[in-house]
Formats: structure tokens, sequence, C-alpha cells
């Protein structure tokens, strides 16, 4: 079935990071971004101190920052959007280069990079140090409906299937010289789809038809639980912890 | 476009927050009905093959690509409720493992991309097929649904950004760009849409939710090839309620165009800003999003942006309407 | 007679209008080794899908050792016949070996170290126990068969239904399939086109053909009656002959 997302995502590891439950670390991370999102933009050097909380963790998760690098080209649409903010922003202007920019806009541009940037890289951080599945389990111990949860863990697992699928029917279309390049070809983008989601939902029926046959009854049976003991939920808290106690020191 | 950490404020976030948790557990009850036991592999499924399709970036004028949002094809694939818990899930996976899309504007993604789109895709689709029966009908409704739905996920984008986005941009100007950029999309969109529709009615429609199954009686075959019919009726699926969607929709729709247009109205200052400005922004928007941007959904004639919005939003309507009646006259003759 | 299965007058037409059966009736003994031959369309994987009430007889009954297929039963039916699936991918759905066979006895209740003791059974009884904490995307084709036969096998059902259980298996796997389905004292009822495995497994096969019961006898007789074959689209593979009888 070759390499698919998730062995991307995951760095696989033994660190203190890695070892802690993941509804502590899925916890820690939305606390976190909470205290992003809620620090004023005119707090510089608290965004400096995030920043060095996050490259903290990192280096005791062993991940390297050419690892975060890479993974941050996911922004990339914002941060483009953001760069135009101040061209198109109202406001006060002022002239930079040559260039009226906008002063409001300026202060917009710089929030949503700082606080989107802080925020991915956490994301990233909690994906490259717990196994997607642990995700999930933490997700259903933090009462994330478990309904919701079997149909994340069953687009995990047939996610690299599909996407599999999808890459034999490109190179089928590719090597009979298809190339997409105009809205004339997306009928053929979209006839694909189409094949694409005959095959996944036969799939999915068939799936569904092997649970059935042994015994499922639209609950997953819960075999093994994940518990986190009060150090590990300290540690873990330890972040978003670290970040209110410098939002703290700003507001004083 | 997943809107990341910090762009909307606080309170947009919040309460986009609970606007999605109550539609994701009306949903998650809602989504029982439409597929029973069988919603949890079966919305996996999809949520993987809208994932794997949104990776098929189209193209949408020189330069541009788009990707599928794809609420309104789960909505008429698998059925509106489980629809939206399959693009609710693939936001999530996005945002906890891809990073894409903030954690703390994941409300703000369910109900922009995963909620509206749904409703209103499902409630034209409804409103068009109501009218209008076969194959034919089906893939014109499918087209309609996630054309406008495409839109109307841009206006709610503007919407919130409205009222809390936390970049000082003029909301018409917003509207204008997100607009314009998004009727294209919506087409690349309504086209994706009808032509995967459509080939799947074509080899297994009985997978299509929003086709109603034909159902015929059974019979027996006996030893010397004699064949009798079967006594007792085969099940008849029956349909999850339409007017509550068709409702559901309009009035998104409509409080989506009102919010829209009273804070377009209700700053004329803004808008004589932008008609001072305008030489300027014409000049930006024609280098990112080209001269149609404005041209369409601008103040032209002096009709502030959000009614034509509004207007844009109308009209769709109503050629969807007249095709659907279109296409049934044509049927009913043919059947005559 | 005490049947393991027993299937009377079963018609059946998809959603979309397609019928697919029009009035199957067969019955397998306790204990029986049975095939079910059949071309391609002949009906065979939607008569599979009515032995555990995945789909719902539309005219016509399914008893499975003196219980009917019935909604209220479905759960009893479900623990006593064990479905193997043609694609083991499709069975296999859970992230290790062992969460995978332990998924049937987990839904019926079974937990702790009756739940362990019933998986470590199964895998040994399919030479898979050594892999057990393995993800099965990782295991051989071969292997996952296997797997899914332990997941079967597991709920100690009745009887074991097995849909094309020696296709894409190489000659090695194949054979050591066979010696483990030999070596389980339960009823089987496998679907296939594959002739000589269902010669070398079992003593009687029947033909479905045109969605009902064309034909029902010892295998070695059905297999060596050519015409009957041909009206059926069923071939032995080139040069086969069937062997002599074993003493």
């Amino acid at each position: 079935m070759g390499a698919g997302h998730h062995h991307q995502l995951y760095r696989p590891g033994a660190s203190l990071v890695h070892r802690l439950p993941p509804q502590c670390k899925l916890l820690a991370v939305l606390a976190f971004a909470i205290v992003v999102v809620a620090t004023p933009r005119e707090a510089f050097w608290a965004f400096g101190c995030y920043a060095l909380l996050l490259g903290a963790v990192a280096a005791l998760a062993r991940v390297p920052l050419t690892f975060i690098a890479r993974r941050m080209v996911i922004e990339l649409p914002f941060v483009l959007f953001a760069f135009l903010i101040p061209v198109i922003g109202m406001g006060e202007r002022t002239t930079v280069l040559g260039l009226s920019l906008s002063v409001p806009g300026l202060w917009a541009a710089w929030n949503i990079l700082a606080k989107a940037s802080l925020g991915v890289v956490a994301s990233i951080l909690l994906a490259a140090t717990t196994e997607p599945r642990a995700v999930l389990m933490g997700a259903q111990r933090l009462r994330v409906p478990s309904l919701l949860v079997q149909i994340a863990m069953f687009m995990l697992r047939y996610m690299d299937v599909i996407v599999d699928e999808m890459r034999r029917m490109k190179v089928a279309r590719e090597s009979r010289g298809f190339e997409a390049r105009n809205m004339r070809h997306i009928p053929v983008i979209a006839r694909s789809a189409g094949a694409l989601f005959i095959r996944s939902y036969e799939r999915g029926e068939r799936v569904h038809l092997a649970m059935l046959s042994r015994g499922y009854d639209g609950r997953m049976p819960v075999v093994q639980e994940f518990s986190a003991s009060v150090r590990q939920w300290v540690i873990a808290l330890a972040l978003p912890g670290g970040a209110l106690a410098v939002l703290g020191m700003m507001a004083w | 476009m997943h809107v990341p950490d910090g762009f909307f404020n606080a309170a947009v976030s919040i309460s986009a927050g609970v606007v999605a948790a109550a539609g994701v557990a009306v949903c998650l009850r809602g989504a029982r009905r439409e597929l029973d036991d069988r919603t949890a592999p079966m919305a996996g499924l999809v949520a993987a093959f809208i994932f794997a399709v949104q990776m098929l970036n189209f193209p949408v004028a020189a330069g541009t690509s788009g990707h599928l949002l794809g609420g309104a094809l789960a909505a008429i694939l698998v059925g509106p409720y489980t629809g939206v818990l399959c693009v609710a899930v693939v936001l999530l996976v996005q945002g906890l493992f891809f990073a894409d899309g903030g954690l703390t504007a994941l409300g703000v993604n369910i109900t922009i991309m995963g909620i509206v789109t749904v409703l209103v895709g499902w409630g034209v689709f409804r409103l068009i097929t109501r009218f209008a029966a076969g194959k034919g009908a089906i893939t014109v409704a499918a087209f309609l649904a996630a054309l406008i739905s495409v839109p109307a996920s841009a206006l709610a984008f503007t919407a919130l950004f409205a009222i809390g986005g936390t970049a000082p941009i003029e909301v018409g100007a917003v509207a204008a760009a997100m607009g314009g950029v998004h009727v294209l999309i919506g087409i690349g969109e309504g086209l994706i849409t009808a032509v995967t529709v459509g080939a799947v009615l074509a080899v297994r429609p009985d997978l299509v939710y929003g086709a109603a199954g034909l159902a015929k009686p059974l019979v027996l075959r006996g030893a010397d090839g004699s064949i009798t019919e079967a006594p007792g009726r085969p099940d008849t699926t029956e349909k999850a309620g339409v007017r509550p969607f068709v409702l559901g929709g309009l009035g998104v729709t409509l409080i989506l165009a009102g919010v829209v247009s009273f804070f377009a109205s209700s700053s004329p200052d803004g808008l004589e800003r932008v008609a001072e400005d305008k030489g300027f922004i014409d000049q930006t928007t024609d280098h990112l999003f080209g001269t149609w941007a404005l041209a369409d959904y601008g103040d032209v004639g002096g009709i502030p942006v959000g009614v034509a919005g509004i207007i844009g939003v109308g009209l769709t309507l109503l050629v969807a309407a007249g095709i659907a009646y279109a296409v049934r006259g044509r049927k009913v003759r043919a059947e005559a | 007679m005490n049947y393991s299965l027993e299937v009377k007058d079963l018609a059946y037409a998809y959603p979309d209008g397609t019928q697919a059966l029009f009035g199957v009736g067969l019955a397998v003994g306790r204990g029986e080794r049975v095939a079910l031959l059949g071309p391609n369309g002949a009906g065979k994987t939607t008569l599979v899908m009515h032995l555990n009430g995945i789909l719902t007889a539309g005219h016509g009954t399914v008893t499975v050792a003196g219980t009917p297929v019935r909604k209220d039963t479905l759960k009893e039916i479900r623990q006593r016949v064990g479905l193997v699936f043609q694609d083991p991918d499709d069975q296999l759905f859970m992230p290790t070996v062992r969460d995978d066979v332990a998924f049937g006895p987990a839904n019926a209740g079974v937990r702790g170290e009756e739940l362990e003791r019933r998986v470590k059974n199964a895998l040994d009884r399919v030479g898979m126990l050594e892999f057990a904490d393995r993800p099965p995307h990782h295991l051989s084709f071969g292997q996952r068969r296997r797997v899914a036969v332990a997941t079967v096998l597991v709920m100690e059902p009745e009887i074991l239904v097995l849909d094309e259980p020696s296709s894409n298996l190489d000659p090695a796997a194949r054979r050591e399939l066979a010696e483990i389905l030999r070596s389980l004292e339960v009823t089987v009822f496998m679907v296939t086109h594959d002739l000589p495995y269902a010669l070398e497994l079992c003593e009687r096969s029947l033909i479905l053909s045109g969605g009902v019961i064309a034909a029902d006898g010892p295998t070695r007789t059905l297999l060596a009656d050519p015409d009957l074959l041909a009206a059926h689209r069923l071939e032995l593979p080139y040069g086969f002959a069937i062997p002599a009888e074993r003493g």
C-alpha cells in the first residue's frame, strides 16, 4: 500500500513528549492556541516567548526545525493574504519602500501571521509526537462524540488506500497524455472523481458488511484505555501554563 | 481556504464554535437515520474521498486554481446529515494532523465550509428535484446546488468577517474579492459535482442518496424456466425529511444576505471611501483576481455590493428553477 | 436431518431493481464441507450475503442450525455464521492483528483474560500467533487471508462461509490454507469458481447459475460432466484431469 500520509506526519520516538497520554497533549495544544489568540497584538515579546516555548518542546521531542519548516508550507495561502492586507487595508497610511501601506493593515497582517504560525507549529508538534490513532483516542477521552471519532478512524485507515487509488488513476490519465490545464479539462477530473467515489463507497460497504458479520451494532468495543496521571497532566499543561504566565506578566 | 488561528476575534470564533457544535450534534442524530449502523464506516470512507478529491486542484482561470469544498457533493451522495459529518471530520483531521486550519478556528471552518455548503447545496438540490425527476434533472440540480453553495460559503465568510474580522479591510472589498473568485470556483465545483454524481448515477444509482430507488416486484424462476411473481412487496427505502432542509437552506441564505447587505448599507462612508479608492482597488484586484471581480460584484451603478450579492443569488435560483421547469416539461412530453 | 444451513425459495432484488436470486433452495448438513460453484454474476456473493442477514430476503427463508434469519435473531445468527470475505483488506479494519481478531468477541461482551485466550487460540489455529502485534497491511496477502479466517474462527461459529478462498493466493499459500481448512472441525460452505480447490476440499458441490441452483451432487460427478460445466460457463483448468479416487 506504500507510504501514506500519517507516516510522514508522525515521527516515532520515545521522548518525554512522545510518552505523554494523547488527551493531555491535545488539551495542552488547544489551551496554548487559545492563550496565543487572546494575546494583544502589540505584545511583541510575548509572541517571542511563545515561540521559545514551542522551540523548547521541539527540542525535548527531538523534532528537527527543518521538519517543522517543511510542514509549515500548509500556511502559505494565508501568508499571501496577510501580505495583501496592508496594501488594500483602510485607515491611516504610511509609506514603506515607495509603497503606500495601511497602518492598521500592517498590524492586522502581523497579528494573523504571528498567531496563525504559532498555532500551526503547535499542531505540527502534536502530530509529530503522537500516532494519529492515539490522537483520536485522546479526543474520545476528552468527550468528543464517539461516532465522530470512529468516522475519523475509518478515514485515517482508508485514506492511504483511496489516495493510492487516486494516484493510480492519475498515472493512468497522464500515461495517455492528459494534463489538466484549463476549464475544459474539468469534466475529465470530475469523471475520475466519480470513479473514485464508487470505489471508495463500495469498499466502505464491504468493510461495513465485514463489521456487521462480527456483531458490530454501531458502537466500537473499548478494549484498551489510555489513562493519564496527575504528573503527566502537569507536564503537558506546562506549555499553556507557561504561555499564560507570559500573558499574565504582560497584563501586569 | 482554511481559516487559521487569529483571523477572527474571540466573539466570532466562539459563536461559530457553538453553531458548529450544535450543527454537528443535530447531524449525529440525523445521520443515524440516514445510514443507521453504516454511518461510521461510510462517512469515514466518504470523508477520505473528499480529502482525496480536495487534492485535485482544478484550474479556474489563468494562474489560479481552486479545490473542492465538497459539501454539496457529500450531501447529494450520502445525505445532508452525513454530509455535514463528513466535511466536519475532514476539517478536524486536517486541523489536527495537517495543521491546515487553526484549532481555535475549527468552529468557523466547520460552519462556513460544512454547514453552510451542505444546507445551501442540499436545499437547492431538493428544491429543483422536487419539481423535476430523472437522471438529467438530478445532474442539473447537482450542478446548481454545488455552484450556489460555494459563493454562499464565501458570503458566510464575508458576514463573519464583517462582524469580527481582525483585518481592517472594507467589507465590500472582501465580499467582492471572495464573491468573484468563488463564483468561478463554484463553476468548477458545480462541474465536478454534477459529473461525479452523473458518473455514480450511471453505474450505481442506488448509491446516490438524492436519487430515489426504483423498486420492481420480485419474480421466481421455476425449474422449467417459468416465471412467476413473488407475493409481497419489496422494501422501499424512505427519504429523510426534505422540508427542514429546504427551509433551513433558504433561512441561512436569507440571513447571510441580510447580514451582508446590512453591513454594506449601514456604512455609507465606507462605500464612499471605496469609490474614492476605486482606482487603486481596481489596480490591485486587476492584478490578483482579474477585472471581473469588481465588474460582477462591485458597486456598479450605485448598487451596494451586498445587494448585488443577493440579486446574484436570487437570479441564479430563478435560472435554476427555470431549467428545472424546462427539464420537467420535456420529460412530461416524452412520457405522454 | 440436522442441518447447519437451510435455504428455501430465496429471491432477492437490489435497490436499483436488478434481480439477482430467483428462488434458491439448498441444505448443508452438520460437519459437511460443501462448495458452491458458479460463473461470475451468477449471484454467488448475493447468496452469501443472505446467510448472515446482511441482505434481507425479498422472498423465502434462510435457517441456520434451526434458527431463522430475521431481524430479531441477527445477533445470534452473526455469531453462528462466520463469513470470510474475498478481499482481506475489507475484513481487516483494525490497526493490529490482535485488535482485529478481538473485535468480534469484544462485540459479544467478552473481556480480559478470556478474550486474550480466545484471540491466541484462533491465531494459533491459522499459524499466525507470532504476528499478533503487526498491522495487517504489513502482512502478505496469504497471511492476511489467514488472519481473516482467524477473525471468524474466534467467534466459534456453527458454519464457516468462505467467498473465493483461493483467489490471489500463490500455490504454497493455497496449500497452507487448504490444510488449515481441513484441520477445522466445523461445517464449511465455500463459494468458488476454482474447481480443483472444490474437488480437493469438498465432497459435495452445488452449481448456482442464473440465480437458481442448477445442480447438486458429489463434486467428482459434477466435474466429470463436461456438458453440465459448459452449460454454466464453468471450466477445468487446462491440462487438469480428475485424479483417481483415493483409497
